[in-house]
């Protein structure tokens, strides 16, 4: 197998084997191919980009081309356990329509997104006093795709607002995962494991 | 296995029907011309049905015996191509109502000793898909693993996976729509009427005398617009002048794209009869998937295990990406495996047909995954 990002190993390690799953900018396919071959799981895709989208077909994968701010729509109610949103969200027009959508279709939802809050993203605006360019957010304010940037206290409050329960949550930096407790400033990447909150 | 006469190229077979048509009526005996590449595995897994478009035919792979010109996807079927006649049992048939070989309005009634004309049955594509199962019977094919095609072929793939689908592990629809819009039907209607018109059609009785090919010319020129964009048409022809440096002021054809559309047209005659023309457009317009599964799309595909690959044109305005979105969505819904992806290219609706190498890619990538 590939080596997978650290983001999306994490996510294919704690999908339930034999899972339905929707992976929701599934890139070229990467993420579901590994749930197929080492989970059994039976996988489909949403993706953008069509080059990315032949990728993932050569793989034996189902692969929608599709915008997630538009096409979500198309699915039907819980009509799979996982949801799948990874490093997406920050490029959504609208990224609460689109969590909604996500705990419409799945039971669950795995979101994952670099978190604008880490310290390196907070000195690079503070001492530089220009939009910040790191290892996780490479591209330039004006080229972004990064339209709704977040931080991971930003996304607990909102997921709080919207009646969601955070199921787990992990933190990572690099490829090694860091405490919950100073996520906000120390992690550079967070993945929140999603469920509709019965109790609310 | 080699000496069986019912595979090679340009066969013919008359099988007994009766085939129950969409309309209520039987039709028989059903005469289909078709080809065979590539050899039937003993498991019989390995069959593939290319189902051709409008006025297409058979000859999807090898030279056409009247015109020598190679078959019309070469590119993508053959030895080594993504549709891998090496590996995989390749067949394409004309469809019923053409004029290829298959029963069509230009074949002679036995009733009569006179071709049917008009006494030929309305048609529909899944008439087509029936008489192509009654084909696969004969071949001794049960289950395709593929059943392949773009624009009316991918008509023919979506209408199959609905129809037979135990029958189908795989569909590949490109540049195709689930059913015929408005604008679909009036453009076919715009060319039936042009047939109409020519005096020489005589209500569809003119297999004695000539043919109305005036008629049936205009009708292919106004569809041979639609299967271009306009990008295309003015890259190829813009405003330049045909064989001469000034207008005529006069009605002769000025314009380079007024003469290639006369020369389309004109070529389009000699080579297609113009009743199977108004009969397959018909087909075509009385296509709606979700009519025939109670106006939900997705209750045509309910429950299926085929698996789907979609594949439209940027530039296609004849079938438009919307429409493809909308068979995936259904698809989805239904909770069929399935993959689409628009793809971007200059030739509008022809690029089926054409140069376009992520085409080849991804049929390649679909094929290979489903061995």
């Amino acid at each position: 197998m590939t080596q997978l990002r650290p983001d999306l190993a994490l996510i294919a390690a704690h999908v339930a084997p034999g899972s339905r799953v929707l992976d929701v900018g599934c890139g070229d396919g990467a993420l579901m191919a590994a749930l197929r071959d080492d989970r059994g799981c039976d996988a489909r895709g949403l993706e953008i980009d069509g080059g990315n989208v032949a990728a993932a077909m050569a793989r034996g994968l189902s692969v929608a081309q599709g915008d997630a701010d538009v096409d979500l729509a198309g699915y039907p109610d819980a009509s799979f356990d996982y949801a799948i949103l990874s490093q997406t969200l920050q490029t959504a027009r609208a990224p609460h329509v689109v969590l909604d959508e996500l705990l419409r279709i799945g039971r669950r939802a795995f979101v994952s997104f670099p978190n604008f809050a880490h310290w390196r993203v907070r000195l690079s605006l503070l001492l530089g006093g220009r939009m910040p360019v790191t290892r996780l957010l490479p591209e330039r304010w004006y080229d972004t795709p990064n339209i709704h940037h977040v931080t991971v206290d930003d996304f607990r409050a909102h997921v709080a607002e919207r009646g969601l329960a955070v199921e787990r949550a992990w933190f990572l930096r690099g490829d090694r995962q860091t405490g919950g407790g100073a996520a906000n400033l120390l992690a550079e990447h967070a993945v929140f494991l999603l469920a509709r909150n019965h109790h609310h | 296995m080699i000496d069986d006469q019912r595979f090679g190229l340009a066969r013919r077979v008359t099988l007994p029907g009766p085939l129950r048509l969409d309309s209520g009526a039987a039709f028989a005996p059903v005469e289909i011309a078709y080809e065979t590449y590539g050899t039937l595995a003993a498991d019989r897994g390995n069959a593939v049905l290319v189902c051709h478009a409008l006025t297409g035919d058979q000859h999807l792979a090898s030279a056409h015996p009247r015109t020598g010109k190679p078959g019309w996807w070469t590119r993508m079927v053959g030895p080594g191509r993504p549709i891998d006649t090496g590996r995989d049992f390749v067949v394409c048939a004309n469809v019923l109502g053409s004029c290829m070989g298959s029963s069509g309005p230009a074949s002679v009634d036995p009733a009569t000793g006179r071709p049917y004309a008009m006494a030929f049955p309305v048609i529909t594509i899944r008439d087509m898909v029936r008489a192509q199962a009654m084909l696969l019977d004969h071949l001794g094919v049960g289950t395709l693993r593929a059943v392949v095609g773009g624009s009316m072929g991918g008509m023919q793939a979506l209408s199959w996976a609905a129809t037979f689908p135990d029958r189908v592990r795989a569909a590949v629809v490109i540049a195709s729509t689930a059913r015929h819009t408005a604008q679909n039907i009036a453009f076919h209607e715009v060319g039936r009427q042009a047939v109409m018109a020519d005096p020489n059609w005589r209500e569809g009785d003119y297999y004695a005398a000539s043919a109305p090919a005036a008629g049936l010319a205009v009708a292919r020129m106004a569809a041979h617009i639609t299967y271009l964009s306009e990008a295309g048409l003015t890259e190829k022809f813009g405003r330049r002048l045909q064989g001469r440096d000034a207008k005529s002021f006069g009605f002769d054809a000025d314009f380079q794209v007024e003469s290639y559309l006369r020369h389309q047209g004109m070529a389009f005659t000699d080579r297609f009869d113009a009743n199977s023309y108004l009969y397959i457009t018909r087909a075509m317009d009385y296509f709606d998937l979700a009519e025939e599964h109670g106006g939900l799309l997705a209750n045509a595909f309910r429950g299926t295990r085929t698996r789907f690959a979609i594949v439209s044109f940027d530039t296609d305005w004849l079938y438009p990406t919307a429409e493809s979105r909308a068979v995936v969505q259904a698809l989805h819904a239904a909770g069929a495996p399935a993959s689409f992806v628009e793809l971007s290219s200059p030739f509008g609706h022809d690029a089926f047909l054409l140069d376009v190498p992520a085409l080849d890619r991804i049929v390649a990538g679909f094929m290979e995954a489903g061995r």
